[in-house]
């Protein structure tokens, strides 16, 4: 399960999604594994606005991983200056250093075993062979 | 074919999750081609918009659009294990009454051949809510602001197709799931020549591949019924209609 799926993931049981401590939830005992894919600088400069940063903050300190910049990357933070267009030339867009690490971190960096912790009513979500699962046992559906 | 007798969760999880877990990858390796009305809709959506597959089975419609962000789930842990490979998108293991995501946040989603498989109208009618549920609000300023879903299930009025159900016809039912057997061409005429010996006296016959059909439960929905669903639900149907056996329509919130 790639980091950025818990920006869109928050606990299963009804009751919690109106209590703000149900997300992000919190990986537990997870075991991470780089999966390695293309860069797509378009696709992180479009998904840019949709990043929750501090909670994504939170979420890489928990995990041991190098901490993220304080404030979220503009747009332009994500590609790499310098490349002039000749006249009447397209130049593609290179990413920057800022767009390798996010790419890094949402996209490549993966949940692979663990749990996942809901703040604000305990219960945990196993992660297995990198499928998170939110099957609720009976008496919490 | 056996008429169901829908019973509510315990019903599906032994009639469809079970059936699906165990049918998984011969499921799969039938269902690639995308549905051009739903190819279309996942097509004309904005450049970084993110939505859930609800229902997603093998992920087939994770592989049409790379420039949005889709969260899949499933209740089949084995679907969700082959639809996790379409990137950039994510998969997870979740049933649609109880779907992880907050509430009112997602661009968009679809829904393709599931809700066919609850078996109560209340629980059709909470299925579509939940899915509502995840849906941005429109904008006051910009009616149909809003995100959409796009919901197709099977129709009872499919007369021409192979099942050849129509008007009229019971709407729940069993519609079997054959795998059949791998057969090996040659391995069976051996097998067929060897087969003419009678097994001896206390000796298993030959082990014979056998086909095997399993039976998955379906409410096949009736003209406007979906669209009655929707708005039991509080959701507005934007657009509707009828393609190849089943009826789909894209709806939003109600502002
Ligand atoms: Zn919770």
């Amino acid at each position: 399960m790639k980091l950025l799926t818990l920006n869109f993931l928050t606990c299963a049981i009804k009751t919690c999604k109106t209590s703000p401590s149900s997300f992000p939830l919190h990986p537990r005992d997870a075991e991470l594994e780089i999966l390695e894919t293309d860069i797509n600088l378009p696709f992180l400069k479009n998904i840019l606005p949709r990043l929750m940063w501090d909670e994504l903050r939170t979420i890489t300190s928990e995990l041991g991983l190098p901490e993220l910049p304080p404030a979220a990357p503009t747009r332009e933070d994500l590609v790499e200056p310098g490349a002039q267009a000749a006249e009447g030339e397209e130049v593609e867009e290179q990413p920057s250093q800022t767009a390798k690490d996010l790419h890094r971190v949402l996209l490549e960096t993966t949940v692979k075993e663990g749990k996942l912790a809901c703040g604000n009513c305990g219960h945990e979500y196993k992660v297995m062979e990198g499928v998170p699962n939110f099957l609720l046992p009976g008496h919490l559906v | 074919m056996a008429d169901a007798e829908p019973q509510g969760a315990a019903y599906e999880e032994e009639h469809v999750h079970t059936v699906y877990e165990q049918i998984a990858s011969h499921f799969s390796a039938t269902r690639y081609k995308p549905w051009p009305i739903i190819e279309k809709f996942l097509k004309e959506l904005p450049d970084g918009a993110v939505g859930a597959d609800v229902g997603c089975g093998n992920g087939k419609y994770l592989a049409v659009n790379p420039r949005v962000f889709m969260v899949a789930s499933d209740r089949s842990t084995n679907l969700v294990k082959i639809a996790k490979q379409h990137q950039p998108h994510a998969s997870i293991v979740a049933d649609i009454m109880n779907l992880p995501h907050p509430r009112h946040s997602l661009d968009f989603a679809i829904s393709i051949a599931v809700i066919h498989h609850i078996s109560t109208p209340e629980r059709r009618i909470e299925a579509v809510k939940a899915i509502l549920e995840l849906l941005r609000p429109p904008s006051a300023s910009e009616p149909g602001s809003g995100g959409r879903a796009l919901i197709y299930v099977w129709a009872l009025e499919q007369k021409d197709s192979r099942r050849g159900w129509d008007e009229g016809n019971e709407q729940d039912v069993m519609v079997p799931w054959v795998m059949r057997a791998k057969k090996e061409k040659e391995a069976k005429k051996k097998k067929g020549q060897e087969s003419q010996e009678a097994p001896k006296e206390g000796e298993q016959p030959p082990e014979q591949p056998q086909d095997k059909t399993f039976l998955r439960y379906y409410h096949l929905y009736r003209k406007g019924e979906l669209e009655e669903i929707i708005e039991e639900a509080g959701g507005d149907t934007v657009e509707a209609g009828y393609d190849k056996d089943n009826w789909w329509a894209i709806v939003q919130r109600k502002s």
